[in-house]
């Protein structure tokens, strides 16, 4: 009697490991069989993977794209910028996304690898309402982060202290707020978190506290968005390059992308998606953009 | 270890296979019957064999990748360790000591057991020794929802419930090594309760009733005779809770602040190596400096559970002698 | 007296601890069904999760949840019991079996996250299985033999010796005293030890985030071509479950209704993981009257 269930049991493993065999060899080939009555269609798969920020935005495109194609199939995976950039580079991925410039990461040959960018994140720093600031100057905001105010009163605020949220280590907009918002200081230690959402949270509960957000985030008036230097914090701001704390959202080939991705590459970048899913997502439309910036920071007109 | 197993080792060849007395009459199963010894045998020692490789395997192999940073970046393995600053992403000068991430790990771990292991232990006594039919009807029931109840939940509810609180209560953002040491309590309490209460129950009776003889209230038979008896095997347990405080990630993660430098006090945020690690995982490229930390940070972490399966082995080990 | 009066404190100190557990887990169990049943509907269950827009639904991943726990009951089961039957039946009291239960306890009490990296080395970069179903039972595979090794173990040594020299002294041999007698005997432990065990892979989310990754295509249930990558049944596509869901949208989560969807996230969780224990209890009763009254 016994005996079946180990057969049972054997023939799941058995069959399990087939399946499995079949399904890497399903991986590894691209581009399935089209029918060719209708060669124009595109077909295969795409594998999307990287940084949880854009992840959403290639999610809701590649829906939209596999509508309209329906032979398409796209993974768009998650694992962070970093694992995005290095199994782009390792050829794991098609597309790698990224939130900050492959050249920032030392490791990574940016040279074998092309560049689109597909959307425009602004930030700014986002303060709790009891501190009773709306706006800084540049050095008084590098002071806060440096810890070298520790009060909100000495740089004209209430007398609050103050609470410092910070996001790890590579994150991207760690990155992007340390080099344009704090002049490339390192900030002092403070509460550490990756969720947006969550950092949103403490600001707004915790007396004192200063985080920083993407602008999407800022859509109720729980927490108070600083302008900076004078400058508001806005899209256009950020668009006329007035507002300097923005980055762009990338996504990465290994070398010129196969026809199938390039399509896909297109379409991201094309009207319906940059003109709908990206504002709706929170990002500012590349095609919008005045300015133009580079690797290395540099600002250029458009 | 003693062999539990008092079966006599038959001598086992595949011809014993015919006289198998519980036969099943089909064709079929009689072919696969055949070799019955020798293929329950091979599962077996596959089992045996596959436990052993996996060990060695996630052994070797974080081994391997966390002492890159070491020999392929060259980071001095004690500034590693007894470093205090963690600016791994600072352009000139970068620092990596994990000091604070183990100090905080192992804070947690502490601070966790010492609120936990009372409850859990009075508990364990009140499910064996007060009352084993409410113990057994509504304590276990309890704890095996306790243990079922996913870490992300907990967490869930520490940010949410726990850390306002503190942050009302204690003062500072609420974000804390205390916070952190709450949450993971509560989680850790059904492990050491009911491997207390085994404990406890296997304390034999006749000294219990030795003890009543002589006139002992209960809490005198409890406190006297049951405890010390049981006294290797509570350590055990709490040892064990410990291990699995330790080991933690996502709901301490979501309520200890993550700062990274060492906390004045209990109410400072603090990090532990698990929170690092989840943090900047995805944010690291393979190959870099910080990924290779990363990596290390865990066979921090794996060196230091392995202290606790050490711990745990010296404290039976006495507990058995004594 | 004064022994007396101490006596009376003692307990009552004991029935407080009691007490404070059963609280502790009422409290819990309050707050999560509390805040959770409101967001609970039959859409919320059916509807693809929304990256974006609010409304989205949790069908996906609680699949994947069960998909995945499947897929690692499937690898622990058989290797656990076999494991458990080779340190209660077969093992020597040897140097060989004492580095077998060492590994097993090591096994145990492994952080999960560490279980997570060495599956995010081995399966999802050196084996190229990427984020998928399979790493992430592999990885929980690991994570949870040494409990049913466990579970199995001291569920068969629980069973009377006099059973084993029964079966062995009518000449058969001792792997079929095992698989007929021995195994059968401790048939409702090893049960409900793996039910509960169940609840602990349901829940787990450490040793996924690395190894089953933090997305979920949306799943076509018409579709169930193991190979086509919206099939349910693709063990390599990439599949979040529920509780990393809960960790996913508290952390980068965009939708206006993160809220809504992670309290209603954690109460299916928990529903699920009672649901587990009420059935390991059902069923362990069920088995234990059946062989109770057979014999």
């Amino acid at each position: 009697m016994k005996q079946k269930k180990w057969i049972a049991l054997t023939a799941i493993l058995v069959l399990s490991l087939i399946l499995s065999a079949c399904g890497s060899k399903d991986t590894s080939s691209s581009g399935q069989s089209s029918n060719g009555n209708n060669k124009e269609e595109l077909s295969g798969k795409i594998v999307i993977g990287g940084s949880t920020a854009l992840q959403p935005l290639a999610a809701a495109a590649a829906a939209e794209f596999m509508k309209e194609h329906p032979k398409v199939q796209i993974e768009v995976q998650g694992g962070g910028s970093g694992a995005g950039l290095s199994e782009v580079s390792n050829g794991n991925f098609d597309i790698g996304m990224s939130d900050v410039f492959a050249e920032s990461k030392s490791n990574i040959d940016a040279s074998q690898l092309k560049d689109y960018k597909v959307a425009v994140v602004g930030m700014t720093a986002a303060v709790n309402k009891e501190a009773g600031i709306k706006k800084l100057s540049k050095e008084d905001l590098i002071k806060v982060f440096t810890g070298k105010v520790k009060n909100w009163s000495e740089v004209g605020g209430k007398n609050v202290k103050i609470t410092l949220v910070n996001r790890p280590d590579g994150s991207g907009t760690r990155a992007t707020f340390d080099e344009f918002a704090l002049d490339k200081q390192t900030p002092a230690e403070g509460i550490t978190q990756d969720s947006s959402n969550t950092v949103k949270k403490i600001v707004n509960e915790t007396p004192g506290a200063i985080g920083y957000l993407a602008l999407s985030y800022f859509n109720d008036d729980s927490i108070v968005k600083l302008a900076i230097d004078g400058t508001d914090a806005t899209e256009d701001n950020v668009a006329s390059g007035k507002f300097p704390v923005w980055a762009y959202e990338h996504m990465y080939t290994k070398g010129d992308p196969k026809p199938l991705v390039k399509a896909f590459i297109d379409y991201m970048m094309a009207d319906p998606v940059q003109s709908n899913i990206v504002p709706a997502q929170g990002y500012l439309s590349v095609t919008k953009m005045q300015v133009e910036r580079n690797a290395e920071g540099k600002l250029t007109n458009k | 270890m003693e062999n539990k197993s008092v079966v006599v080792q038959m001598p086992s060849s595949p011809n014993n296979e015919g006289r198998s007395l519980i036969q099943n009459n089909k064709k079929w199963t009689s072919i696969f019957n055949r070799n019955s010894e020798w293929r329950g045998k091979i599962w077996i020692y596959g089992s045996a064999i596959f436990v052993i490789l996996s060990v060695i395997a996630i052994t070797l192999f974080l081994t391997v990748q966390g002492l890159r940073s070491f020999v392929v970046d060259h980071i001095n393995v004690i500034d590693f360790i007894t470093g205090t600053e963690w600016y791994p992403d600072r352009a000139e000068n970068p620092s990596y000591g994990a000091l604070p991430f183990i100090f905080g790990s192992l804070m947690v771990t502490i601070l966790a057991a010492m609120l936990a292991a009372p409850f859990a232990i009075g508990s364990a006594l009140f499910m064996t020794e007060l009352a084993p039919k409410w113990g057994q009807k509504v304590l276990q029931p309890v704890i095996e929802i306790l243990v079922g109840i996913p870490s992300v939940v907990y967490g869930f509810i520490g940010l949410s419930v726990i850390v306002p609180f503190m942050r009302d209560h204690v003062g500072g953002s609420g974000f804390s090594l205390l916070s952190g040491a709450l949450v993971v309590g509560v989680m850790i309490l059904p492990t050491i309760t009911s491997i207390s209460a085994d404990a406890v129950r296997a304390v034999s009776n006749d000294l219990r009733s030795a003890s009543y003889a002589l006139g002992a209230t209960k809490w005198q038979t409890i406190y006297r005779v049951v405890l010390p008896a049981a006294k290797s095997t509570l350590i055990t347990a709490i040892v064990l809770g410990m291990a699995r405080a330790f080991g933690e990630a996502l709901a301490v993660q979501m309520v200890i602040g993550n700062a990274r430098n060492l906390p004045n006090a209990i109410s400072d945020p603090s990090a532990t190596l698990t929170t690092i690690i989840t943090l900047s995982m995805g944010h690291s490229t393979a190959g870099s400096v910080l990924n290779d930390v990363l990596w290390s940070l865990g066979l921090i972490l794996l060196i230091i559970s392995y202290g606790f399966i050490l711990l745990i082995r010296f404290i039976s080990r006495r507990g058995q002698v004594s | 007296m004064t022994s007396k009066i101490t006596n009376r404190i003692a307990l009552s100190v004991i029935v407080l601890c009691a007490l404070v557990m059963t609280a502790t887990l009422a409290a819990l169990l309050g707050y999560i069904l509390y805040h959770g049943l409101s967001a609970i509907s039959l859409s919320f269950l059916t509807k693809d999760s929304s990256s974006f827009q609010a409304g989205g639904g949790i069908k996906n991943q609680l699949w994947n949840s069960f998909y995945i726990l499947f897929a690692t009951m499937l690898f622990t089961v058989p290797l656990g019991l076999c494991g458990g039957i080779y340190l209660s039946e077969y093992a020597k009291p040897n140097k060989l079996t004492h580095f077998i239960r060492s590994c097993v306890e090591v096994l145990a009490s492994l952080p999960s996250i560490v279980v997570g990296m060495f599956g995010l080395l081995i399966f999802v970069n050196y084996f190229g299985w990427q984020y998928s179903i399979l790493s992430g039972a592999l990885a929980l595979t690991v994570f949870n033999l040494p409990v049913i090794v466990r579970v199995t173990e001291d569920a068969l040594q629980s069973v009377p010796r006099e059973l084993r020299e029964g079966g062995l002294a009518l000449g058969v041999t001792q792997w079929h005293t095992i698989k007929t007698i021995v195994v059968p005997a401790a048939f409702p432990g090893i049960l409900t030890g793996i039910i509960l065990s169940a609840g602990r892979v349901f829940g787990e989310s450490a040793a996924l985030l690395f190894t089953a990754g933090l997305s979920t295509p949306n799943l076509d249930f018409s579709n169930w071509n193991p190979m086509s990558m919206t099939s349910p049944l693709n063990p390599f596509r990439s599949a979040e479950t529920l509780s990393v869901h809960i960790w996913q949208v508290n952390t980068a989560g965009i939708t206006p209704d993160i809220q809504t969807i992670a309290n209603g996230s954690s109460a299916v969780l928990v529903l699920c993981v009672l649901g587990f224990n009420l059935f390991a209890r059902i069923v362990g009763k069920f088995i234990d009257r059946k062989l109770t009254g057979k014999a």
